[in-house]
């Protein structure tokens, strides 16, 4: 086992290596981004473009700024590890940026998914249980409901009838937890339902689907022959073997999240890295969107790697080596 | 006669579904008592797992339509409330399946599964059920059974798993063993051993068994009392001998000409039983059997044969006159045979 985790480690650095190959390639070899024109002034003249050029180290060859970008990134640059640069923009550096950010993100994503998992599991259980019933019905409503309202809309109607028709929730914004917890709460409530009611949906179909599945199972008949209660046949033996795929799913979700839930963090104006990265892309600062996209590449593989160690634990048959 | 271990009165199980009425077993009475075995033949759909899965009551109410009596040790399982046939279950009767492959749970060690079915019965430790555990496995022929225990289904060859689930079946003593095609999925060779550790088994724990299946060859050795279901009647039932030298019903007559044997020669072709089952939904009017049966004559498609005994105990379900069924058996059955 620990030698398996040596050997996927290693292959998540070299995943990331490809994804700042890509990365690095789509934003700078594109033949209509001259990051040195949009910052050089409204009539730039030559000296000032090449000026631009040298400050943001644009005038090496292409496969030299990557090395430099791939150097700073693996052993930290003049602001710390891992160097990220500084942005275009606001000539800032980024890694401090990030890591302001990432504690807000990382609190949505975790409040979010400790809620939909509250609320998708059992959903799941029940209404696959009570399949075909009115229960069932009145869940899977729910989660229909859940899964196709668009996100943006759904924050939106929170804030219409929470903040602005009932004015029992605060708007939008942040607070953090050091200055009022009870105010931290109170501006997160609303994103984390908005968050978790999508995954909730989802997750609530996903294991009804798959505990149907397995309560139709031959061990599960066996489970009840040998006199097990019922509730010991659904959770010890049903929920067990349901539950596999709610994990791996679980482990993907919140490594995606954790680069930024940007619908969820640009509605109630959460400076996470969602709202990062969107803006970044408006304006076109490349560092950062390299940046951002290597930190969420780098939280998906990782994620991965768990969910494969998870699954080893879960699931006997699988065995690493 | 003494109380039966297990007496089934007029048994219907009827499952409604959006085509019509699947008359899956359809009013069938039998009894076993202790220390015997009764083999149940018939093919796919003849209604032979379905009855004895109602037996074990995993077939309820909420899924099927249910007529008749059950009566295990004198009580009407039927009418028991869900908590006294859970405890019924696993210490009363033990029921082992047909694929031992996925009547397992894959995600726990083979001991935790025994142990979880002590647990479910007898107010004991995890020490003491896990060595009971192991104790078990011991007594169905698994070698290094303190290994074992801690494996998982997976690591157990297919014998050794219907081995794991014959000891997890009997790790509570039931009276009754209820073997759903226990070697089906089974090689050949390992089938014997299975059925040899079933007659073994059955002595030592003092359990009656009922062996399920649709090789009338597999129980031959194994039954005191076989009983022959098609479309969820019983059409045959007599002991071993009855059905083996003198069958008296036509379809019973198919299943022995069916068996293969080793004095066949290789250029004679076994011979089938024409047609396909019937549908549950429309059962053919009269003998069920008869738009299949070789020897059908005027009633057969108009008057349901009752099961009548020819001899106290020995009782087909045919309207051919005994004397006719004798002369058959001999001329066609027992010559070829």
């Amino acid at each position: 086992m620990g030698r398996y985790i040596i050997r996927r480690s290693l292959w998540v650095m070299l995943v990331l290596l490809i994804i700042t190959l890509v990365t690095f390639s789509i934003f700078y070899l594109l033949p209509n981004v001259k990051p040195e024109l949009a910052f050089a002034g409204k009539q730039p003249t030559k000296e000032l473009i090449e000026q631009v050029k040298k400050q943001f180290g644009l005038d090496k060859p292409i496969p030299v700024q990557y090395g430099l970008f791939v150097k700073k990134l693996f052993l930290g640059d003049q602001f710390g590890w891992p160097g990220f640069g500084f942005s275009f923009n606001t000539r800032a550096p980024i890694r401090e940026e990030i890591f302001d950010r990432l504690g807000i993100t990382v609190m949505l994503s975790l409040g979010g998914a400790l809620l939909w998992l509250l609320i998708g599991i059992p959903i799941g259980i029940v209404s696959a249980l009570k399949r075909g019933t009115k229960v069932d019905r009145a869940a899977m409503g729910f989660a229909l409901f859940g899964v196709s309202m668009p996100v943006f809309w759904l924050a939106l109607l929170f804030l219409f009838i929470f903040w602005k028709t009932l004015k029992i929730a605060p708007g939008t914004g942040y607070v953090p937890f050091s200055d009022n917890p009870v105010e931290w709460a109170s501006h997160l409530v609303m994103p984390w339902i908005v968050l978790s009611l999508l995954f909730a949906a989802f997750y609530a179909r996903m294991l009804r689907g798959s505990m149907i599945e397995t309560m139709s199972e031959d061990y599960i008949r066996t489970a009840r022959a040998k006199g097990l209660t019922e509730r010991r046949v659904i959770f010890r033996h049903g929920v067990r073997s349901s539950i596999t795929p709610v994990v791996t799913q679980f482990g993907l979700d919140m490594g995606g999240l954790l680069g930024g839930a940007i619908v969820t963090e640009s509605v109630f104006n959460l400076r996470g890295l969602g709202s990062y990265s969107i803006g970044a892309v408006r304006d076109g600062d490349l560092p950062v969107i390299l940046a951002v996209t290597v930190f969420t590449a780098f939280f998906i593989t990782i994620f991965n790697l768990f969910v494969d160690i998870a699954y080893a634990y879960l699931d006997p048959r699988v065995r690493y080596s | 006669m003494a109380e039966a271990l297990l007496e089934v009165r007029d048994l219907k199980v009827h499952f409604p579904t959006d085509d019509g009425v699947v008359k899956a077993v359809d009013g069938i009475s039998f009894r076993v008592d202790r220390g015997e075995t009764l083999g149940v033949v018939g093919e796919s759909g003849s209604g032979k797992s379905v009855s004895f899965l109602t037996v074990m009551q995993l077939i309820t109410r909420k899924h099927a339509t249910l007529e008749g009596e059950i009566l295990f040790r004198g009580q009407d399982v039927l009418k028991l409330p869900p908590e006294e046939v859970r405890k019924l279950r696993g210490a009363g009767m033990g029921m082992v399946f047909q694929d031992p492959m996925t009547s397992l749970h894959p995600l726990f060690k083979i001991g935790f599964q025994i142990v979880e079915a002590l647990r479910a019965h007898q107010d004991i430790s995890k020490q003491e059920a896990l060595g009971q555990a192991v104790e078990m496995l011991r007594r169905v022929g698994i070698p290094k059974p303190e290994e074992r225990v801690n494996q998982y289904p997976h690591e157990f060859s297919g014998g050794m798993r219907q081995r794991a689930m014959i000891a997890m079946a009997l790790s509570l003593n039931p009276d009754l063993l209820i073997a759903d095609e226990p070697t089906t999925a089974l090689d050949v060779t390992v089938q014997a051993q299975i059925l040899d550790l079933l007659d073994r088994l059955k002595e030592e724990f003092n359990a009656a068994i009922v062996i399920i299946t649709h090789d009338l060859g597999v129980v031959a050795e194994h039954c005191d009392e076989i009983q022959v279901m098609y479309a969820g009647k019983i059409v045959e039932t007599g002991n071993a001998r009855d059905i083996y030298y003198r069958a008296h019903h036509p379809y019973t007559w198919g299943l022995l000409q069916s068996i293969p044997r080793m004095s066949q020669l290789r250029t004679e072709r076994l011979q089938p039983i024409q047609g396909l089952p019937p549908s549950l939904i429309f059962v053919p009017p009269g003998c069920s059997f008869h738009p299949r049966c070789p020897h059908r004559f005027e009633p057969c498609d108009k008057e349901v044969p009752p099961l009548l005994p020819s001899d106290g105990h020995h009782a087909s379900a045919c309207h051919l006159p005994l004397k006719e069924k004798e002369r058959i058996f001999a001329e066609e059955v027992a010559a070829r045979a």
